[in-house]
């Protein structure tokens, strides 16, 4: 056993940081929210105010909504992508550690790279334009590709595919394998046996994964600024603007807040999915 | 006395006596990048017979299960079950069931639907899944526990289901990978009556790996023994026992003590004793069963087929209804008695063994 002191050594560094740097700015952007603005200067004057407005302004929930929906996209997508790589790569590919490795690569490169590469591409000079003009497949440019919610799905989608393999292909590298020997064993082919044991025992770590690539998209506001344009904006960019040039912070906290309330009823949500669906 | 020390000559097909073999393995060769696991491997499994393959850890026993079930592809031979080529066949075609060793349920199903799996999968009439896994559960005493998940079970009754799992194809085969080893030493015992006579009631054959030479005795109909990736010995548990072909089949299986001597002249000589042996002159080893040799009491007259030395007992160990004791020869070697229990015993004592019980093997 270890003594109170040792203990309280080590636990008291992290919790004074997360106190200090994370609980204390969440309770002044709640304070904030329930505060006012008058003549450039925020006025400490209690009231329902800022939500009334999110509600009644019927901007706010079209982009929470376009939000939601564009991290839903990215989210289903990943998944797609994710699933049959973290299958292939745990279960049938012989050269494992290096595929593992260039799926992880990405990461190590930096966000606003990956955002400005796909600038790049799908701008109207950019690659894939200039390769459809060359092939014949349009005279012009062809314009919805960048500056749109589909550039921003695609965008964020290529940045958090790894944030959902990772967890879906950790929870398959647990599936011991005489689960599938027995299954086989049983007269299961390989279709059946990935539908009846491999993707259930999967599914904590597809849960995890879809969990990462959702919240995280809702929350930026990168992909958005840079490539999204303005049928693209997403609610984080609305936030950076009110704290910014509309300087109307206690409206910009009260969507925080908001914003912050919703994911996390969605993990509370998740987490109690996730303990149904783990066995062992 | 003539001892018959003929070392039992490959037997492994010598219980299907004729008929039909239900499983044929014949050459089967395996390696592991330059490691070879199993070599020129021939056996047969007859129809309703319970045969173990025994073998210390690293001999191939489970290698060689793994290539029957289809988990693993031999790189030399054949396997053939009903007339039917098996090796070429993925393991989700081969009319074979496998209980593995950590029993592997579906963590994700309850009982039932572990049992069920394998109906559904072969596309039984749904109407009827119901009632064939409600009969392999009580096949294995385990009907009350359909609607339990796999994790709420003890490992005996998972055992149980893995069983049944198994048994509900009505395979003409039935693999067995070590099933007892995870059971506490009186559960398991009890498991392998109960294996053994669920074996006779459902006349389906088993495979049986093992590395418990006492589970194999009591289990099986034949055992082939595998040492170092080949066929040592094959035969039924008394004559394995008996007249083990080997130096390492009569010390694998039970204990013994090995004798080095010299045949000459149809006489075998070793240490003080000696007894007339109908084999080639040579140097030769023989192997007597510690319960095979007798201590003398001083009134006994010497019969004529005994042989009998003096020797120094060195240690005593109570077994129960055995005592074991380890004896110092005058010439130096070290002997193993087994003889039924009684008191204290010191000093230097008389014993005996017959001509007959010294079985000659191969080193």
């Amino acid at each position: 056993m270890y003594s109170r002191t040792y203990k309280t050594a080590v636990a008291a560094p992290p919790l004074v940081w997360v106190a200090v740097f994370l609980l204390a700015p969440y309770a002044f952007l709640f304070c904030y929210s329930f505060w006012t603005v008058s003549q450039q200067a925020i006025v400490h004057h209690w009231n329902f105010g800022n939500y009334r407005q999110l509600l009644d302004n019927s901007m706010y929930p079209t982009v929470l909504f376009r939000s939601m929906r564009i991290a839903g996209s990215v989210t289903v997508l990943s998944l797609l992508l994710s699933f049959p790589l973290a299958y292939y790569l745990s279960f049938h590919s012989r050269r494992k550690e290096l595929l593992y490795q260039l799926v992880i690569i990405p990461l190590w490169v930096s966000y606003l790279v990956r955002a400005y590469a796909w600038k790049t591409i799908l701008g109207s000079d950019g690659v894939l334009n200039t390769l459809l003009q060359y092939v014949g497949v349009t005279q012009h440019p062809v314009e919805f590709l960048l500056y749109s919610p589909f550039a921003v799905v695609l965008t964020l989608t290529h940045i958090y595919t790894p944030f959902t393999f990772l967890p879906i292909y950790a929870s398959m590298e647990h599936i011991p394998r005489n689960f599938v020997e027995a299954a086989q064993d049983l007269g299961a082919g390989p279709i059946r046996t990935f539908w009846t044991v491999i993707f259930p025992l999967s599914l904590p770590g597809a849960l995890a994964g879809a969990t990462f690539a959702f919240v995280l998209s809702l929350g930026d506001f990168l992909a958005p600024l840079l490539i999204g344009g303005p049928s693209g904006i997403m609610i984080s960019n609305v936030v950076v603007s009110l704290f910014g040039a509309a300087y109307n912070w206690p409206l910009g906290a009260a969507i925080s807040a908001s914003l912050l309330l919703l994911v996390l009823a969605l993990l509370f949500l998740v987490e109690r999915i996730e303990k149904r669906l783990s066995f062992s | 006395m003539i001892s018959s020390a003929q070392p039992a000559a490959e037997s492994s097909t010598a219980a299907t006596g004729g008929v039909e073999p239900l499983l044929s393995i014949r050459s089967i060769a395996k390696r592991f990048g330059s490691t070879t696991v199993l070599r020129d491997v021939s056996l047969d499994v007859a129809p309703g017979e319970l045969l173990t393959i025994l073998g210390e850890s690293g001999s191939g026993k489970t290698t060689l299960l793994r290539l029957i079930a289809g988990f693993e592809q031999p790189d030399g031979g054949e396997i053939h079950m009903t007339g039917e080529r098996l090796d070429q066949l993925p393991p989700y075609r081969r009319r074979v069931n496998t209980v593995f060793q950590h029993y592997a349920l579906f963590p994700h199903l309850s009982v039932f639907e572990n049992v069920a799996y394998g109906l559904r999968v072969r596309k039984v009439a749904r109407a009827e899944i119901p009632n064939r896994v409600e009969q392999a559960l009580a096949l294995v005493k385990m009907t009350e526990f359909a609607g339990r998940a796999p994790a709420q079970l003890s490992g005996g009754q998972q055992q149980r289901i893995a069983l049944a799992r198994a048994l509900v194809n009505q395979p003409k085969l039935l693999l067995l990978d070590e099933p007892l080893s995870a059971l506490d030493a009186n559960l398991r015992r009890q498991m392998q009556l109960e294996l053994k006579s669920l074996q006779r009631e459902v006349g389906i054959s088993f495979v049986f790996v093992t590395h418990d030479q006492e589970e194999a005795m009591a289990l099986s109909d034949r055992i082939a023994l595998l040492r170092s990736g080949q066929l040592e010995q094959v035969a039924v548990p008394r004559e394995i026992y008996n007249r083990p072909a080997t130096a390492y089949t009569a010390r694998f299986i039970g204990q013994t003590n090995l004798l080095r001597g010299l045949i000459e002249n149809g006489v075998a000589q070793c240490g003080t004793v000696q007894w007339r042996c109908e084999a080639p002159d040579g140097p030769a080893t023989f192997s007597v069963r510690p319960e095979n040799i007798r201590l003398c009491d001083s009134t006994d007259a010497a019969s004529r087929d005994s042989m009998r030395f003096r020797a120094v007992i060195r240690n005593q160990t109570f077994g129960g209804p055995t005592d074991l004791l380890e004896l110092a020869c005058p010439d130096g070697r070290a002997l193993l008695v087994r003889i039924a229990s009684r008191g204290n015993l010191a000093g230097e004592c008389e014993f005996e063994f017959t001509a007959g019980d010294a079985i000659l093997v191969k080193d």
